[in-house]
């Protein structure tokens, strides 16, 4: 690398550093409670993935240029330089072994948002040269196709043709002045094709007006994932502009938890400007029309039913509640996992983990930790509402080869919908 | 200087003084480089407010989610122990309530000695339990440095000395006394230079995090 990149990254992470950020530095008493907190360190006993550790490049350059005893500790020549070197060796401590899940951030007893600060910590890598190449191919192709997968709009058209004869409904493609613009995640696309009957069909029971659009489909941020305000930007302006193409009222992320907190929390930010429409996780907007009475179910399941509530909806976004209502509508017996909602624990695929093939075998391995929440319940099957997390247990499961079939509450919800013209 | 005597008044005079002009300007400057820094405004629609749960984590983060003490019971409660411990013997002691009285005329109700002795005596056994926890347990002992251990040991001498002192254990007792004050003045003097911040830091860290989460409707 050269000093040039190094420069970039320095600038980068300079940029990112805020009163938060300081106010958490000068705080942390290296207690060593958030290595209790993440999935990475308890399923593997390696001190080395203690979370405020994996943030020591954005505390070096806090403390040397932006603190006045640090910086009379630099002069002195005391503490460690933020070198090429060491940005290296903290890569895979940054993107391998953080799934940016935010729980060690709940945990913290002097209140440090130390997930934020990991978020942050990425920019600065990007700008230096120093992200995995998983994520760095993943965010080229979302830049040049709109998916991080290559996934085209043929494709989906495909997808969509099998719908609309299955279902006998038509798929509605950029359709203006509807209610809401749908976005699908790639990954869905390819393993889950099922999600997309489920919301035409609940869409069409509940009189939802949508569409998809050929322009845009994709709800996951790459360069949210990677750190790269710039890629980042650029795929929530696409969004964007979609919305005032069409003129929707709102924008309808999918069961993808990263794609929710990227378009719903930073994408404002990130455009630096307010968004003149609404965006709603497919769990709320479910939730919003079974209060307003315009989900008629019918039936339920009568296995025994447990959920994997996904860390960007839970913990970072606050839908907790939403999806246990839903499943009070469809399953009659729903048991939580021990620690859920804003204390669950990460299904260890997020946060761009999982587009990073060299974290293959951390990513299991911090699996160990939903393995075992998983075994203390001993459900018949487990409901999730992100594809990420879908995929990751069921890969986990078969690994450990545990016949729990894991399904979408969105397929769920409308496999008992009271079909139209029947009585309830 | 030389003797006990002349020991206790330059503690209690000039370098008390001194002390308290290092940690008063130090930490000031430490705060206020906190808030110049600032926050990006925040153009996402809020689901939840900022302030109140801003406020309410800086007081429940006092206490560990069930699931941590479940996993940590030693950090957990050593560390809550010992902190109570300390608070109860700065702050509760009757001779402490007295100085703070002398100094800023304002007094509440202390505790018997007997029972402050024996609180000091459980947060020192629990000081150097975690001491030892700390070069011991394996991510303690990875992610601890020098100012670590130093912090450790200018929190622990105030403790120490104070008990030595109302023990009357260390003779002449001027000297006692003495030795007491001017740990108190180096752990002032070197509060806004380490990890000793976060006594009052930490409530700041705690405000930002509680309103990061609230906004986004998480009781955090």
């Amino acid at each position: 690398m050269t000093a040039l990149s190094l420069e970039r990254g320095l600038a980068a992470l300079r940029d990112e550093i805020d009163a938060p950020v300081a106010a958490f530095f000068s705080s942390c008493v290296h207690c060593g409670l958030c290595a209790q907190a993440c999935p990475f360190y308890v399923e593997t006993g390696d001190p080395k993935y203690t979370p405020i550790l994996k943030v020591e490049p954005l505390r070096l350059l806090w403390e040397q240029e932006l603190s006045l005893w640090g910086r009379l500790k630099a002069m002195l020549g005391i503490g460690r330089k933020v070198t090429d070197e060491m940005l290296e060796e903290w890569e895979p401590l940054l993107y391998d072994s953080c799934t940016m899940c935010g729980r060690c951030s709940m945990v913290c007893p002097v209140g440090n948002d130390i997930q934020s600060m990991v978020r942050k910590t990425r920019e600065g890598m990007v700008a230096s040269g120093h992200a995995p190449a998983g994520l760095i191919e993943a965010s080229a192709r979302a830049i040049r196709t709109g998916s991080p997968m290559g996934l085209t709009w043929k494709t989906l058209e495909a997808q969509i043709k099998h719908v609309e004869s299955s279902s006998g409904l038509e798929v509605p493609v950029d359709r203006e002045g509807v209610e809401y613009l749908a976005l699908l995640s790639s990954m869905e696309v390819i393993n889950f094709p099922e999600y997309l009957e489920a919301i035409t069909r609940i869409f069409h029971h509940a009189g939802v007006t949508w569409t998809l659009s050929k322009d845009y489909f994709e709800a996951t941020n790459a360069g949210v994932q990677i750190g790269s305000k710039d890629i980042a930007a650029a795929l929530v302006q696409r969004i964007v502009d979609v919305v005032v193409r069409l003129r929707v009222r709102g924008v309808i992320s999918p069961e993808c938890g990263h794609a929710y907190t990227a378009v719903r929390w930073e994408g404002p930010n990130l455009i630096e400007k307010p968004y003149p429409f609404e965006v709603l996780h497919i769990i709320e907007l479910l939730d919003k029309l079974r209060a307003e009475g315009r989900l008629k179910t019918e039936g339920k399941e009568i296995d025994r039913l447990s959920m994997h509530d996904p860390c960007n909806l839970a913990r970072k976004s606050g839908v907790i509640d939403q999806q246990r209502n839903l499943m009070g509508l469809v399953a009659e017996s729903f048991v939580d996992l021990k620690e859920h909602g804003r204390f669950q624990w990460c299904c260890g695929a997020g946060g761009g983990v999982s587009s990073n093939e060299r974290a293959d075998e951390l990513r299991m391995a911090a699996f160990k930790r939903k393995k075992a929440q998983i075994e203390e319940i001993e459900p018949d099957r487990m409901v999730t509402m992100c594809a990420t997390c879908r995929t990751q247990l069921e890969e986990g499961l078969e690994e450990f080869n545990m016949d729990i079939p894991v399904v979408g509450l969105t397929e769920i919800i409308a496999d008992h919908l009271v079909e139209k013209g029947k009585p309830a | 200087m030389s003797d006990p005597m002349g020991f206790l008044l330059w503690v209690k005079g000039p370098m008390f003084d001194w002390a308290l002009a290092i940690f008063a300007i130090g930490l000031a400057v430490r705060i206020v480089e906190i808030f110049m820094l600032g926050r990006k405004l925040n153009y996402a629609e809020p689901r939840g407010g900022e302030a109140g749960p801003g406020f309410r984590t800086m007081i429940t983060r006092t206490v560990a989610d069930p699931g941590t003490l479940a996993r940590a019971p030693f950090d957990v409660v050593v560390g809550l122990v010992w902190h109570v411990g300390f608070l109860i013997a700065l702050l509760l002691f009757i001779p402490h309530i007295e100085l703070i009285n002398s100094i800023l005329g304002i007094t509440w109700p202390g505790l018997p000695n007997p029972v402050v002795d024996a609180v000091v005596a459980v947060t020192i056994v629990a000081l150097v339990a975690s001491l030892i926890h700390r070069v011991s347990h394996s991510v303690k002992k990875h992610i601890s440095t020098f100012e670590d251990y130093l912090v450790w040991v200018v929190t622990f001498l105030p403790l120490i000395t104070g008990y030595l002192a109302y023990h009357r254990l260390i003779n002449p007792y001027p000297l006692a006394l003495g030795l007491h004050i001017f740990s108190v003045e180096i752990f002032l003097i070197l509060l806004p230079f380490t990890k000793l911040t976060h006594i009052f830091t930490a409530f700041i860290a705690r405000w930002y995090t509680g309103a990061t989460f609230g906004r986004k409707g998480v009781v955090s």
